[in-house]
């Protein structure tokens, strides 16, 4: 235990911190946007597997460890920004190249941002209290029809708009991540640096495009009303 | 202080008896000894953070003396032993090409041309070999073989490949493991490190020296350092020059502040000129940069035959050029030693057929080079070094031939010291380039490290002791009246700086003394010449006192007032330089002196009357120094002529 | 050539300081960029002025010495270089040139452009040494090292300590510097022994001296004159990961105290 103490209070185990639950996290983000594609397998797939999660034993254990996932990442995070601002007490005049940096450079701005869409998306979607109407609608075997949910949201032009800025901004958080990640965790190494330069911007794009799929092809009339 | 007429020290090498080959070790097992748990009842001042002085601080500290270690810049690594480039030598004979200690001290002895002492020579020879196996050992990243073995390369004035190096850094890389030592002391308490702290005199009692006066640049702050024995590291003295090799901060204040309190200065006139530098285009040029001489294994250097030629290089035709080194010395050719080099670019230049706006250049070709061994080749050889002339001067050497001309860039000359590295004041010892060194009148490249290396690491640090042991510690309380009297000495003379009040900038003074010696005292000398500078000097001094504007107090960070004082004493430094190169009426290694020529202008030694080394005694301002031989015995080697066409 | 200059001027450690623009007129494009400073501080003399403080001394981009933020980048704008190899040539005729100090907690501004960087010198302190005393060194040959190795380190070793890294660095982080040492004597066998304590005391240094976390910017190599990798950086995590899992050190090493500010 003394060693661990010891080791998150350097800076590198601070960052090894922010990386090691930034790859849980990312795990997350990854089952997260595949489940959500079930959408396009039908109302049934989708609200067949948001029933399983509902009533799955371990549903609290998993949102809880979530949150802790989530707490540490964003303390640990702001506290290093919080010391790096710290580390420049007076500012440059002149910055050179700061707009190919600038994903970097925003990660703690576009990270809280992505903690203003966490809360409004569980308000929204978990907790149902924003722009939706009272109690869950159910689907005709009397599950929870999150299907139906998804297109009533969706076909909300304000709700489509907040959820697609959500996603570039997620988008702006990931490239920065991920191959900044392999780095903090030690990986980079010449044979196959290259992968991980293109691997980076791949992964992010498949996550994003993954979960923005949803809202434009409600928008786009391509999914329709369940039941 | 000074007075008119000072007792000559009797010069007195103190060369251990004995065989050449066992003078070393058998002096290692006579010194006393200082025992371990008295060893840190001695304080040492070590001025200075090169190789010499790095290697000598922390080796002390790891002995168990408390040290004292005061470098003017803001970091130890960044001393001037950081720019060396090509190598260090050793006589590892690991290419088994027939190297061994006896000939890589016959060789550094030659190289010298009969002008250091021998048993010096073949410690320094002796030495070598431990240097390589410390620094392997301390993680230097030195080239390698594929198997894993060290690589060596050949240097000039030498026919076997002796040098261990690190691509074109091993001056950088040597000093960062010495530094690295040195880190390793201060971070254990023994050693307390003085950064941006310069010497400006030093404390001597009794006729000891017991300790030093600083200024801490940054603010000012004077202190005065007490100690039982001071090691002067503090480099060479080329910067007199104004454009050199050197770095702008390399100075002689205090090594010349140390002679002004009694420490004799040998041969100070010795100055090494290096061929291939890249020639000053600018009148504000501030240094020259240092070209590695391998360039001169493929390069071919040559003028126009014609005087004041206005044609492009690629106009010229072969007929109309002089490749003047393969003329004059077929047998050599364009690898001739530095001396022999130097000399030839200036007397074509003095022809007026050097090249370039300022006429002070000569042409480095690789055309025919890359004709013959194709582009591919020559860029592996030298492909760094051309991207560098390029960025320096805007110049493409791959289709116009690269310019060259020689610069002033290391000193022969230091203080005198015996072979226990002290000086004439008992318990000031000068280490590295900041003694007269054991390179007689030329160095011979990849010398410079392994002197300042053996210095420091091995030879200081045994003899050092032996001194120390005779005397008690000092106390503690080391308030002395000489070091308030120096103290006084300095914060006055700081003083008489700030007065001045003039609007020239220091700068000015600098150059104008740099051109005066570069023509009166330096590739070349003549008496006239060197009488006309001696009547020169006091009158640019005389200006400078009246004349400089240091902007600013003594009580702050005053950059101006650090170069004005070094400024000063160059000043003062010229004269004895000047005098010692008037009164060598030969011509020998790097010191021309035009009377002493053979009919083919080749230099020519006067073995009968020259051959011993020249020491200077400070007698008070406005007096000539003192001159005082110490004789060379040759009992191993027979001075003989070097000979090069 | 001519140019604007607007250069950061700071009495002493303890004063504020303010930028002053300076015009500069025939300048050749064959002056490096400190001659033309050494110009304008001629001129400044000339009217009794205090000229401009700036590091520099071995003017050939070895000692590491010169430091200032030109136009905002570390040493200008051309990569792989010092400042004091930067010539006139590599800037548009009259133009404005901005010139400030590094910047960074760690670093305090002296006087106008100089710096303290004495906190790079405490981290190497910490451990960036093999700790083999004077005479104790067996034949150079005892240990062979591959030339892929030697190589390596060579590459980690060519670091200037400048600390470019550092004042391109967003965070003022010293990663960079810290990396290049601790791979280099990781790398050559005769650093392995100390491996773990040197990386150990390295990063702790750092931490203590004040300078910020590493978060992956890479503005660091893309400063340093002498383009040290990025790898290194990721070697020096590996290493620290390792030590602070693994070694015996980590846990019976005292840790020092932290400078005091």
């Amino acid at each position: 235990m003394n060693r661990l103490v010891r080791l998150f209070r350097t800076s590198i185990g601070r960052k090894l911190v922010v990386a090691a639950s930034g790859v849980l996290l990312l795990g997350f983000l990854v089952v997260h946007a595949a489940g959500n594609l079930l959408i396009l397998k039908g109302p049934d797939a989708l609200n067949g597997y948001a029933d399983w999660m509902q009533g799955h034993p371990l549903l609290w254990g998993f949102r809880l460890g979530l949150l802790g996932l989530f707490g540490v990442h964003i303390v640990t995070a702001v506290r290093l920004a919080h010391a790096n601002r710290a580390a420049r007490p007076v500012p440059y005049r002149r910055i050179a190249r700061l707009g190919a940096r600038l994903p970097g450079r925003l990660m703690v701005v576009s990270g809280l941002l992505l903690l203003a869409f966490l809360v409004f998306h569980l308000l929204h979607l978990t907790a149902r209290v924003v722009a939706q109407s009272g109690n869950p609608l159910l689907d005709d075997a009397g599950r929870v029809d999150v299907y139906g949910m998804l297109v009533a949201g969706f076909s909300q032009p304000l709700i489509v708009t907040i959820y697609l800025g959500a996603m570039a901004l997620l988008g702006l958080h990931l490239v920065h991540a991920i191959e900044g990640m392999f780095q903090t965790l030690g990986f980079n190494h010449d044979s196959y640096q290259t992968l991980i330069r293109v691997l980076a911007p791949l992964l992010t794009l498949l996550i994003v495009g993954g979960f923005a799929a949803i809202p434009l092809l409600v928008i786009g009339g391509h999914l329709h009303g369940g039941g | 202080m000074a007075v008119a007429d000072m007792d000559i020290p009797a010069f007195d090498p103190r060369i251990p008896d004995g065989p050449l080959a066992d003078k070393w070790q058998r002096h290692r097992a006579e010194v006393r000894l200082v025992s371990p748990t008295n060893k840190r009842r001695y304080r040492v001042i070590v001025v200075g953070s090169g190789l010499a002085g790095a290697a000598a601080a922390a080796s002390l500290a790891e002995l168990g003396y408390q040290v004292d270690c005061f470098t003017f810049h803001d970091s130890p690594r960044r001393a001037h032993s950081v720019a060396a480039q090509g190598g260090i030598n050793a006589a590892k004979n690991y290419r088994n090409d027939g190297d061994s200690v006896e000939r890589l001290f016959r060789d550094t002895l030659k190289g010298g041309d009969y002008r250091s002492r021998e048993a010096n020579v073949y410690r320094l020879a002796e030495i070598s070999n431990q240097i390589i196996d410390h620094c392997v050992a301390q993680g230097i990243p030195f080239a390698r073989d594929y198997a894993g073995y060290l690589d060596n390369r050949s240097f000039g004035g030498a026919q076997v490949a002796r040098t261990f190096y690190a691509r074109g850094q091993t001056g950088q890389q040597l000093l960062l493991g010495a530094y690295g030592a040195l880190s390793r002391q201060i971070h254990g308490g023994q050693v307390r490190l003085h950064t941006r702290t310069e010497m400006l005199d030093l404390v001597v009692e009794d006729g000891r020296a017991t300790g030093i006066i600083s200024r801490r640049l940054t603010d000012g702050h004077i202190e005065h350092h007490g100690a039982d024995a001071v090691v002067l590291a503090s480099g060479g003295y080329s910067n007199i020059y104004y454009l050199s090799t050197n770095a702008l901060a390399s100075n002689v204040t205090a090594t010349y502040r140390a002679y002004r309190r009694g420490a004799w200065f040998a041969n100070p006139s010795f100055t090494q000129i290096h061929p291939t530098c890249i020639p000053a285009v600018e009148d504000h040029q501030s240094k020259l940069t240092l070209m590695s001489e391998s360039l001169r294994n493929d390069g071919r250097i040559w003028v126009p035959q014609a005087m004041h030629e206005e044609r492009r290089p690629a106009e010229i035709p072969e007929a109309e050029r002089d490749y003047y080194l393969e003329r004059m010395y077929p047998a050599y050719g364009n690898l001739s030693p530095r001396d022999i080099s130097s000399r030839a670019a200036k007397s074509v230049c003095d022809q007026g057929r050097g090249v370039g706006p300022s006429g002070h250049g000569v042409y480095l070709d690789f055309a025919e080079a890359i004709g013959r061994l194709g582009r591919r080749v020559i860029n592996d050889r030298y492909g760094n070094l051309f991207e560098m002339y390029q960025r320096i001067t805007g110049e493409d050497p791959w289709h116009t031939p690269m310019r060259i001309y020689p610069a002033a860039h290391y000193s022969m000359g230091g203080l005198w010291v015996d072979y226990d590295l002290m000086t004439t004041v008992p318990g000031l010892f000068a280490i590295g380039e900041a003694n007269f060194s054991d390179h007689g009148a030329n160095r011979l490249g990849a010398s410079a490290l392994m002197q300042g290396l053996a210095d420091g690491y091995f030879i200081l640090p045994q003899t050092l002791g032996h001194f120390l042991a005779a005397r008690p510690p000092l106390t503690a309380d080391h308030n002395s009246a000489a070091g308030a009297e120096a103290r006084a000495a300095v914060e006055a003379r700081l003083a008489r700086l700030v007065a001045v009040g003039g609007r020239t900038p220091v700068e000015t003074f600098h150059r104008r003394l740099g051109e005066l010696m570069w023509e009166h005292c330096g590739m070349s000398r003549s008496r006239a010449g060197l009488q006309q500078a001696l009547v020169e000097i006091p009158a640019l001094r005389d200006e400078f006192w009246s004349g400089i504007c240091v902007c600013g107090g003594s009580a702050e960070f005053n950059v101006v007032l650090e170069k004005a004082g070094r400024v000063a004493d160059y000043l003062e430094f010229a004269e004895v330089m000047v005098r010692d190169a008037l009164e060598r009426e030969e011509s020998c290694g790097a010191h021309f002196r035009t009377e002493h020529q053979t009919a083919d202008g080749e230099p020519r030694r006067e073995d009968a009357s020259f051959s011993h080394v020249a020491a200077w005694g400070f007698r008070g301002d406005g007096v000539a120094a003192q001159r005082a031989i110490e004789p060379l015995h040759f009992e191993h080697l027979q001075p003989a002529v070097r000979n090069y066409r | 050539m001519e140019f604007t200059l607007h250069i950061w001027r700071q009495h002493g450690a303890a004063e504020h300081g303010a930028f002053v623009t300076y015009p500069v007129r025939g300048i050749s494009p064959d002056l490096s960029f400190l001659e033309m400073l050494d110009i304008l501080n001629e001129e400044l003399v000339g009217r009794g002025e205090a000229p401009i403080a700036f590091d520099h001394d071995c003017r050939e981009g070895i000692c590491g010495s010169c430091a200032m933020v030109i136009n905002g980048d570390p040493h200008g704008p051309l990569p792989g270089t010092t400042t004091c190899q930067l010539y006139m040539r590599h800037f548009q005729n009259a133009t404005d040139i901005t010139v400030e100090p590094w910047r960074a907690r760690a670093f305090p501004v002296l006087r106008d452009l100089i710096v303290d960087r004495s906190a790079l010198d405490s981290v190497i302190q910490a451990g960036g040494y093999v700790s083999v005393n004077t005479g104790a060194a067996p034949d150079a040959h005892a240990i062979t090292v591959a030339k892929q190795a030697a190589d390596a380190a060579f590459e980690a070793a060519a670091c200037i300590g400048c600390g470019a890294c550092v004042a391109a660095c967003p965070n003022g982080a010293a990663m960079l510097f810290t990396a290049a040492k601790v791979a280099q004597l990781a790398i050559m066998p005769q650093g392995r022994p100390e491996r773990s304590r040197r990386v150990i005391g390295m990063v702790e240094a750092m931490d203590d001296a004040g300078f910020g976390n590493c978060t992956n910017h890479y503005a660091c190599t893309e400063a340093c004159p002498k383009q040290i990798p990025l790898r290194f950086i990721a070697q020096l995590n590996r290493e620290f990961l390792s030590a602070a899992l693994s070694s015996r050190e980590f846990v019976e090493l005292a840790r020092p105290h932290a400078h005091e500010e």
